[in-house]
């Protein structure tokens, strides 16, 4: 049974379809590329699986429950955590804030106990700390764990993000164009990286991406989108040579 | 040898400033508490002067509940008079109607936290239909909201209308402001180094990357404002116990501008920086008295030059030790010594 399964996808903004009739099943485990020129409607995907908007049409489920009118918070709960193109940090706290806002969802002590101090709050908040500063250990981000985001260097802003969607605890991992801003040598590092995190983490990835190398590096499925729709779907090497897809990319005449 | 002598001195200081932290806010209570009761009965302090103290710390509560909603959650509420009003009118009611003259002294803190519990109530019922969409609404529905309370109130007969409540005896003491604005102020800092708190920060800085982060805007932002119009309520009772005379006009649009002007000029996101604008802009009302009208020139000009030069208020988005909960200090000094241990390590 699929992880992730999405059937009949469709989306408009105010009368213009920026998603239609969009499936795509992930196994657990799988990584899966969304790729396309801009304004394809990738990102539109990803805003619709995580509930910012609300689909049109279509459904959305995660492990056979569905996902469509619930709100983001909800659908983050059950499993499912992104990051996003432009970073969105929260740039005024510290890092180690900003993981411990990830586990707000399992904070288990009332607001009477928050305002008080009393009851399960010492302990939880314990546990909440240490579990947000073993995980920027492991991104080896905790020697700046008392640092504001908004003064980390870019790269690490990027990691950052990555480690407060995992706070989450995720089952399927969003990533909305991680390499955007990177060289070739920072890209095979991200590669490298992406693929540590998916061992580490048992985490099943959706990606979208610009960047070819990376995505024929690394997905082992890609889908390819343009003005919405879905023009091919399957192996990275035989959505490269797809006709369809060097048009999009290239325009009419370079297609052979 | 040298090395070890150092690590042992740190740590002996770390040492002396926790425990001297530790004992820091019981000393400063009981010390505020035993002084405020010893004022109030033996008279030793000025009347006027205990006036001046009393507004304060009614400002102070005043400022402290705003700036949770405008500064920690960065929302923009102009109603907070609106709140204080509710609560001044529901303590009044109780103390001068409900409770009998012999125990309206005793009953009086229960008239207070009543004013609290109705202004919480009506914050929820406000807060319901403004959270639901995002964006500025808030900032319409509050001022609609402080309009309404004022013209309900001028059109019950039964509360005086327009002319206003008398008959409130002077129960608004020295102790009793110092009681309510400590507890005030430790219950806004408890909320805000909670988990809530923290969500309540993640809606200012990035409300969609919130939601995505599995934190419930919605709930956090309607918890937020219950607690604020609750202590606007609170200070309302005071408030009302201290003039011993309230009527519909003290609570206009005017009286939510001056807690706005506290809150940016202490410093958005800060309780030092509310306790600071509190206590700076009620002293310099008082002290600039002699000038008139000529005051309600000054008041704003300084405004302005404070927005020049430091936009975020005295204190904008910074906070001293001494609010900090002692959990996330020895977090921080660990982290800190483990640092420095790590640098001084490498060659």
């Amino acid at each position: 049974m699929p992880l992730l399964e999405i059937s009949g996808l469709t989306h408009y903004f105010a009368g213009l379809c920026a998603v239609s009739d969009f499936h795509l099943a992930v196994a657990p485990q799988e990584l899966v590329g969304i790729i396309g020129p801009n304004g394809a409607g990738k990102t539109t995907v990803f805003n619709l699986i995580t509930g910012v908007y609300r689909p049109s049409e279509g459904s959305i489920r995660l492990d056979g429950r569905e996902l469509t009118g619930q709100s983001p918070h909800a659908i983050t709960r059950l499993g499912i955590a992104r990051t996003f193109q432009n970073i969105r940090l929260f740039k005024d706290l510290t890092v180690l804030d900003n993981v411990r806002i990830a586990h707000y969802g399992e904070a288990a002590y009332s607001p009477v106990e928050a305002l008080l101090h009393i009851g399960r709050f010492r302990a939880e908040e314990k546990r909440i700390t240490v579990s947000a500063l073993d995980l920027l250990a492991v991104f080896k981000l905790d020697f700046v764990a008392h640092e504001k985001a908004r003064s980390l260097p870019y790269g690490l802003q990027r990691k950052l993000e990555i480690a407060r969607a995992l706070a989450t605890r995720p089952r399927l991992l969003l990533l909305d164009e991680p390499a955007a801003g990177m060289n070739p040598n920072e890209i095979l590092q991200l590669m490298e990286f992406i693929g540590w995190i998916r061992r580490t983490f048992s985490v099943t990835i959706l990606l979208i991406e610009h960047q070819m190398r990376l995505v024929m590096g690394i997905c082992e499925r890609l889908v390819v989108l343009d003005f919405g729709a879905t023009i091919a779907a399957g192996l990275p090497a035989a959505v490269r040579s797809d006709p369809k897809v060097l048009e999009a990319y290239l325009g009419e005449e370079a297609a052979p | 040898m040298n090395r070890t002598g150092t690590a042992y001195a740190t740590w002996r200081d770390g040492w002396r400033r926790f425990t001297a932290r530790k004992y820091f806010w019981p000393a400063v209570l009981a010390c505020g508490l035993a002084f405020s009761i010893a004022a109030d009965r033996y008279d030793f302090v000025d009347l006027y002067v205990q006036l001046i103290v009393i507004y304060v710390g009614i400002n102070i509560i005043l400022t402290v509940s705003l700036n949770l909603i405008n500064g920690y959650m960065g929302e923009f509420s102009v109603g907070h008079a609106g709140f204080m009003a509710v609560g001044a009118y529901t303590a009044s009611l109780i103390t001068v109607h409900v409770l009998p003259q012999s125990v309206a002294a005793v009953g009086f803190p229960v008239a207070v936290l009543a004013g609290g519990l109705a202004a919480a109530l009506i914050g929820f019922l406000v807060a319901i239909p403004s959270f639901k969409t995002r964006g500025d609404y808030l900032a319409i529905v509050t001022l609609a909201f402080g309009m309404i309370v004022k013209s309900i109130l001028e059109n019950i007969d039964a509360v005086g209308g327009p002319r206003g409540l008398l008959g409130m005896e002077k129960l608004t003491t020295l102790p009793w402001v110092f009681f309510w604005t400590a507890l005030s102020v430790w219950v806004i800092r408890n909320l805000v180094y909670s988990n809530y708190g923290r969500g309540v920060l993640s809606v200012r800085e990035d409300e969609i990357a919130a939601d995505l982060m599995s934190v419930n805007t919605r709930q956090v932002k309607i918890i937020a404002f219950v607690v604020s119009s609750f202590f606007a309520g609170i200070a309302g009772g005071l408030f009302a116990h201290a003039l011993q005379f309230i009527n519909p006009r003290m609570f206009d649009i005017i009286k939510s501008t001056d807690v706005l002007i506290m809150v940016y000029l202490g410093g958005i996101a800060s309780l030092a920086g509310s306790i600071i604008g509190a206590v700076i802009y009620t002293l310099l009302l008082e002290i600039l008295r002699p000038l008139g009208i000529w005051r309600m020139v000054f008041m704003p000009l300084l405004l302005v030059v404070l927005m020049i030069y430091r936009p975020r208020g005295i204190m904008g988005l910074r906070e001293t030790k001494l609010f900090e909960p002692l959990g996330d200090l020895v977090t921080e000094r660990l982290w800190r010594k483990t640092k420095k241990e790590a640098s001084d390590a490498a060659p």
